[in-house]
């Protein structure tokens, strides 16, 4: 038998060769997949959530009259808050009147549409200025003011000619007039930070709903998750790895945890408004309480993926301290807990980002309730982080219920706000990660 | 008979010893008087329990859920099993160097500092250093790694990381030192480094170490137990073993026909 040359594939090594090659290609198939659902994906969020962070405005001169805001005359702001934001409404629609008739604009839609482009929190805005501020009135000041939402979306795409000829809230009338004034810079449309800052607004005004409380809301309970998980969960972790003797107990509680680690989040929510609000009568809507039902929820998370990390310590480390005569704990944190710590942070921070993004526990425990006043950390009434308030997630839920389309917009908008913070989870996680492990 | 066991202490005194890992019987009633300032070399094919057994007298057997230890181990006389002894405590006068070569993911001198560390055998830094360095030393490490003490311990090679095991039992300063299979990741140069450690440790401790090698068992032991299947088949000086043995197992095992 002469041997085979080793220039030429035989047939078992074709074949072999091309059953890898055709897995590689399924792969690399499957990532693309991947991939284009996560670019779609993206691009959809960032094309319809951008229009949140813009905003239109309209700048006019407004003469602040005597007789109409301040009828006693004594720039008293006790008495001056007897003015409505109604009566504010009539000064500003007048204002608008005469600063267009000073860029030089005819126009015939009624005073009473005139007024209605601006927006119904920017008499709000107003009257708080001049209430902070008595001495403006008699005087002409210069607004930057909010356009209302349908003008806003006028410049941004969203309202056309045509849908406002079917729109009992706008007319094509206006939209025409909307872009006269564009021209003369009476309207302009730029960035909008405070969307990040603002509360939530009713329905009739979407222009002026923000974050705010939201984000804080969420921060609150974020670090109420860190405080009281992370401890929780590596204590347990700990114990359970290293110390606990590995009997029927010790079996029922992992298999406990694993399951729980299962359970939907809802029942979570459940449990929450069961114990802390019904029993423990902390304040409904609460960061305090949200927080601890998404402790509750993502315990079991942190304390498998910390246990994994702490598995995947070699047992020769471990018995390398305990051979130089370390007790169990100097070992475990000596050696055994800097080696898992990579693992801990990352699973800390999935964990964190699960809580983050979880709505369904968070309805349960009231937090979607219409909140306008930003929370305290701390309140002598309330105690630490009991203020009511809301969180990202359920503010974008609540967004997505409103009919009015601008609502729409700033629901994409928050999911970006939301994706943003993940990512810089992520990105902490890494970095984080990387320090750690430098420490080998 | 007599009067060499009155010349020579019993430093390790180990009585019908069983070892059980869950329904496995790793260790069959082993009785065995090991003596201070004296090499002990346990050879025996892999698998037999040389290191089950060696483990038991430090109590490592312990972090192992299903090993069961059964029999008495005294060391000066005590009884290293009674629930008054703190195995912590125990490991400080017994040390180990393990079968592989496990240093921590620290630095060189992290790594032999760590044992003087925590039991408080230095005063100040200074002292901490001459402790870091006589240790690598015995170790037969200092030259290779003195320019670079603070790089990690476990980027060195194999064989210069069971040495720098090696210097981390030592500076304990063990009574005892047991040393699994130390050389075997060495070459000669290094091993006959360790081998004259070892003969200079005699001088104060009791060394116990688990072999392969029959030359070095012969070189650097002064008696030699054969353990076969969980027995100890034999146990005599190592003259004797190497030379006349009693037991035909351990005769064919010397002479390369078991194990
Ligand atoms: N942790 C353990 N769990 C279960 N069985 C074990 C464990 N450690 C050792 N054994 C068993 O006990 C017996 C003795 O093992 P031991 O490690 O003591 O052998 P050894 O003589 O050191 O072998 P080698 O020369 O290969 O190192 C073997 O049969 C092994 O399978
Ligand atoms: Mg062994």
């Amino acid at each position: 038998m002469t041997s085979k040359s080793l220039l030429t594939e035989d047939k078992r090594t074709k074949a072999r060769n091309a059953a890898e090659r055709r897995f590689k290609s399924y792969g690399v198939a499957a990532i693309a997949v991947a991939m284009m659902a996560l670019a779609i994906l993206l691009t959809s969020v960032i094309v319809k959530g951008i229009g949140a962070f813009s905003q239109t405005y309209v700048t006019i001169d407004i003469t602040l009259p005597a007789d109409r805001l301040d009828k006693e005359g004594n720039r008293d702001p006790a008495e001056m808050a007897k003015t409505t934001t109604i009566g504010y409404a009539s000064v500003l629609r007048d204002g608008l009147i005469d600063t267009l008739a000073a860029a030089g604009i005819e126009t015939e839609v009624s005073a009473k549409d005139i007024g209605d482009m601006i927006s119904k929190e920017a008499s709000a805005t107003v009257r708080n200025r001049v209430l902070a501020n008595p001495d403006l009135i008699g005087e002409t000041v210069n607004f930057n003011l909010l356009a209302d939402g349908r003008i806003d979306g006028f410049f941004k795409g969203r309202v056309t000619m045509e849908t406002a000829s079917r729109d009992q809230n706008v007319s094509p009338e206006q939209l025409v007039l909307a872009e006269q004034m564009a021209e003369v810079g009476i309207i302009e449309t730029r960035i909008n930070w405070a969307f990040l800052s603002l509360p939530d607004a009713s329905d009739q005004r979407p222009e002026a709903a923000g974050l705010g409380v939201a984000i804080l809301g969420s921060l609150y309970m974020m670090i109420v998750v860190l405080v009281l998980a992370l401890p929780i969960a590596v204590a347990a972790s700990i114990y359970l790895e290293e110390f606990a003797p590995k009997n029927r107990w010790t079996d029922i509680i992992e298999v406990n945890i694993a399951n729980l680690a299962a359970v939907p989040s809802i029942v979570y929510g459940i449990l929450g408004l069961a114990i802390f609000i019904n029993f423990m009568e902390f304040n409904q809507s609460s960061p305090l309480v949200g927080g601890l039902v998404l402790t509750l929820m993502t315990l079991p998370t942190i304390i498998i993926s910390t246990r994994a990390a702490l598995k995947s310590v070699p047992p020769s480390i471990r018995d390398a301290a305990l051979g130089v005569g370390a007790s169990k704990m100097q070992s475990v944190f000596h050696h055994v807990l800097p080696l898992a710590a990579p693992g801990i942070l990352t699973g800390t921070i999935i964990g964190l980002a699960q809580a983050l993004g979880e709505t369904a526990p968070l309805l349960l425990i009231g937090m979607v309730a219409f909140v306008r006043d930003y929370p305290q950390a701390f309140s002598d009434s309330a105690g630490l982080f009991g203020d009511p308030s809301t969180a990202l997630p359920v503010q974008i839920y609540n967004w997505t219920q409103r009919s009015d389309p601008a609502f729409v917009e700033r629901a994409q908008g928050a999911i970006i706000v939301l994706l943003v913070f993940l990512l810089i989870m992520n990105a902490a996680a890494i970095i984080l990660r990387r320090k750690f492990e430098r420490r080998w | 008979m007599k009067d060499t066991s009155m010349t020579k202490n019993i430093k390790i005194s180990a009585n019908n010893i069983d070892v059980y890992y869950g329904d496995k019987h790793a260790i069959k009633d082993v009785s065995v008087q090991i003596e201070d300032k004296t090499v002990t070399a346990f050879i025996g094919p892999s698998g037999c329990g040389k290191s089950t057994f060696l483990r038991c007298i430090n109590r490592m057997n312990d972090t192992i859920d299903i090993a069961r230890v059964t029999g008495h181990i005294a060391i000066d006389g005590e009884d290293i099993y009674d629930p008054r002894v703190d195995p912590v405590q125990l490991r400080a006068k017994v040390g180990m160097v393990f079968q592989k070569p496990n240093p921590f993911p620290k630095s060189i001198y992290d790594n032999v500092a760590y044992g003087p560390k925590i039991h408080g055998l230095s005063r100040n830094k200074a002292e901490l250093d001459e402790i870091v360095e006589k240790s690598l030393r015995r170790g037969a490490l200092w030259e290779e790694v003195k320019d670079r003490l603070h790089e990690p311990g476990t980027g060195l090679s194999g064989g210069q990381q069971q040495r720098l095991c090696i210097a981390r039992a030592v500076a304990t300063e063990p009574e005892v030192l047991l040393m699994d299979e130390p050389c075997s990741a060495l070459d000669p140069i290094a091993t006959a480094q360790v081998e004259e450690l070892i003969d200079e440790l005699r001088q104060s401790f009791s060394v116990v170490i688990v072999t392969h090698s029959m030359q070095q068992a012969a070189r650097v032991s002064q008696k030699t137990a054969f353990f076969h299947l969980g027995n100890m088949v034999e146990y005599d000086e190592t003259d004797k073993i190497f030379t006349n043995p009693e037991d035909p197992r351990t005769e064919s095992y010397i002479s390369g026909r078991i194990g």
